[in-house]
């Protein structure tokens, strides 16, 4: 946001001393109608799909088999009924497990990997810049490397079925622990903390009630990526997780995937894929600016 | 600009203050070790099995129902892997096309769109309408999109509707050509990526001087000129983190084509990436072989990563030498 401001601000002055060297004739406009065009056309690309779900999930499955629409019809509730009375796919069941792991995951792993960025970042002791870079370098190493002996050791451990092994993890974060520490770099001045000790606040509480507000901003950018990380995630639980009530969204959709198809009601499928994606566009659009401004700062996701 | 170089103000600032931190010091350790203890428990110690299960002959018989092994067999698992009837060529062939087919218009239209974001004379509007709704898809579950595409695009779908109505003729079986479950896939992951890839390169376009630009347009340089010489030399590094961060996630490729296919791969194992022949091998129990292609895959990310990272610390270095200099 401040960036745009900053580019509107550069973008002012520039046109003001460059305009005299170039025409800003009628080749730039057809240039910005060209980029409107393109950029509008890629738009609609991204909603194309989404729109066509909506309007699928509203209508009966007769009247999606007979053809393409481009409008609502009018078996929104009837469908979402059905689909949330499917015995074979307990959706209930998947939406509240989904939300419980998500929302847990996300809690844990940025209050966790906020306290190592801390640590990291106020603290000077032995070892330090070799955790940070080893943390960087784990960063890259794609989690589904080590899922055998992941997958070996829950079941050795008796936490197959369990949510302990798709929620614990999650404490060990370090693309929140890399993005914390970046945050805290440019907004966590030392003085700060070092204030709090004259006023004799222990160091633990200091993190709490002093430094974690102070990251609030960062700490809701990471939540959401973590939560909607979490939500998505279908590797691990599709091997952890056994029993159908406990399973999470993604594996219900690969279930749906896997039944046999042109038996079922399409009015259900489409409603199934509505309930996995739109709260998740909905809680974007309310989001998105600070969204946003956290990739670019971030730059690094997955 | 999205700054992911090492910063390397933090160890000074804690020098100058060590005299009154040091007795501080333990916290440092006690803050970080819920950290370090879910990452050595879930983690590290998953990942030494793994490579312990990759030389052992270690699997479920499904016809004793019990375990056999595990018995140490050297590198059979890895000669398995590459001569068994679908070998491990074949499956990273398959993961690459379908990455390529899907980063290279990701990365062509994603430079266009941060170089029109960014540019100052074109002053678009909008950009906060355009930049949301292009990420959207990149937050969105892959599987549940995998399975919208399947529906669309299946034998009775509405987009085969529109096909037989046009031609009067029979649908158009989309999975079972390798050509265009691939290109479904590719179509995928490129509409899930492309928003986040601008926004990066931008974030990178940003970050250049204006002062530089405006010299050169002095100079009489023109757009293209100036997008070739100047803007792409002056973000290559966030370019290169780009393709290779991409190609990670690519050799990644799972929930997409897993959903698509049923897990089968199809046609003729034709879609089956690594990830995918790692998921059967682990659901039935075979550990052993699994163990080997995740060491496999684990050497192609590590040199990966190791190229970024000296990347990086590369151009962290020049810029040290400019600043000293």
């Amino acid at each position: 946001m401040s960036r745009d401001r900053k580019l509107e601000h550069t973008s002012a002055l520039q046109q003001t001393r460059i305009d005299p060297n170039m025409k800003a004739g009628p080749g730039l406009f057809i240039h910005r109608m060209v980029c409107y065009i393109v950029l509008t056309l890629f738009a609609i690309l991204c909603l194309f799909f989404f729109y066509i779900l909506i309007v699928n999930a509203t209508r009966e499955h007769y009247d999606i088999q007979s053809g393409f629409s481009f409008f609502p019809g009018t078996h929104f509730v009837e469908n979402f009924i059905n689909a949330t009375s499917n015995a074979t796919i307990p959706v209930v069941y998947g939406v509240i497990n989904s939300l419980i792991v998500a929302t847990l995951t996300a809690v844990l792993s940025v209050y966790f990997s906020a306290m190592t960025a801390y640590a990291i970042h106020v603290y000077d002791f032995k070892g330090k810049n070799f955790i940070f870079n080893f943390i960087l370098l784990i960063m890259t190493i794609p989690t589904q490397i080590s899922a055998v002996g992941f997958f070996s050791m829950c079941t050795d451990w008796g936490l197959r079925d369990s949510y302990i092994p798709l929620i614990v993890p999650a404490i060990a974060a370090p693309s929140v622990f890399f993005f914390m520490k970046q945050y805290m770099q440019s907004s966590l001045p030392l003085d700060i903390v070092e204030a709090a000790r004259i006023d004799g606040s222990g160091e633990f509480r200091t993190f709490n009630t002093i430094v974690l507000p102070m990251l609030k901003p960062a700490l809701a950018v990471q939540a959401i990526f973590s939560f909607v990380t979490s939500w998505n995630n279908y590797f691990i639980p599709s091997l952890i997780i056994d029993t159908s009530y406990k399973k999470t969204m993604p594996i219900m959709i690969a279930q749906l995937r896997s039944a046999d198809f042109l038996k079922f009601d399409m009015g259900q499928v489409y409603m199934f894929i509505f309930i996995a994606i739109i709260p998740v566009v909905i809680v974007y659009f309310c989001l998105s600016k600070f969204i946003i401004a956290g990739v670019s700062i971030g730059g690094v996701k997955e | 600009m999205a700054d992911i170089t090492v910063n390397n103000t933090g160890p000074v600032v804690a020098k100058a203050k060590k005299g009154k931190i040091g007795k501080y010091k333990k916290w440092g350790y006690i803050f970080m070790i819920p950290f370090v203890v879910v990452f050595l428990i879930f983690q590290a110690w998953p990942l030494i099995q793994t490579f312990y299960y990759s030389i052992f002959d270690y699997f479920w018989s499904q016809g004793q129902l019990k375990f056999i092994g595990p018995e140490f067999c050297g590198f059979d698992n890895f000669v398995a892997l590459f001569t068994g009837n679908v070998s491990i060529w074949a499956l990273t062939y398959n993961t690459m096309i379908m990455w390529v087919l899907g980063f290279v218009p990701q990365i062509i239209i994603s430079l266009l769109f941060a170089y029109w974001f960014t540019n100052i004379r074109l002053r678009l509007k909008c950009l906060g309408f355009f930049k949301t709704v292009m990420y959207m898809p990149n937050l969105i579950m892959a599987s549940a999109f995998s399975m919208l595409i399947f529906s669309l695009f299946s034998d009775i779908g509405p987009v085969n509707n529109i096909i037989t109505s046009i031609t009067g003729g029979e649908p158009f079986r989309f999975l079972s050509y390798t050509g265009s479950t691939m290109g479904l896939v590719a179509m995928m992951n490129f509409i899930m990526w492309f928003g986040n890839t601008t926004i990066l390169l931008m974030a990178a376009m940003m970050g250049i001087n204006e002062s530089v630009i405006e010299a050169a347009e002095i100079d009489g340089a023109n757009s293209s000129q100036i997008f070739w010489k100047i803007t792409l030399p002056l973000i290559r590094p966030i370019l290169v983190y780009v393709m290779i961060t991409s190609l990670i996630g690519g050799l990644q490729m799972f929930d997409v084509p897993q959903i698509l296919t049923d897990g089968m791969g199809g046609p003729n194992n034709s879609t089956k990436t690594l990830i995918m022949y790692l998921n059967q091998h682990i659901a039935a129990k075979n550990y052993g072989m699994a163990g080997a292609l995740s060491v496999l895959i684990f050497v192609i990310c590590a040199v990966l990563s190791f190229i970024v990272y000296y990347f990086f610390a590369s151009d962290r270095d020049q810029k040290k030498l400019k600043k000293r200099g």
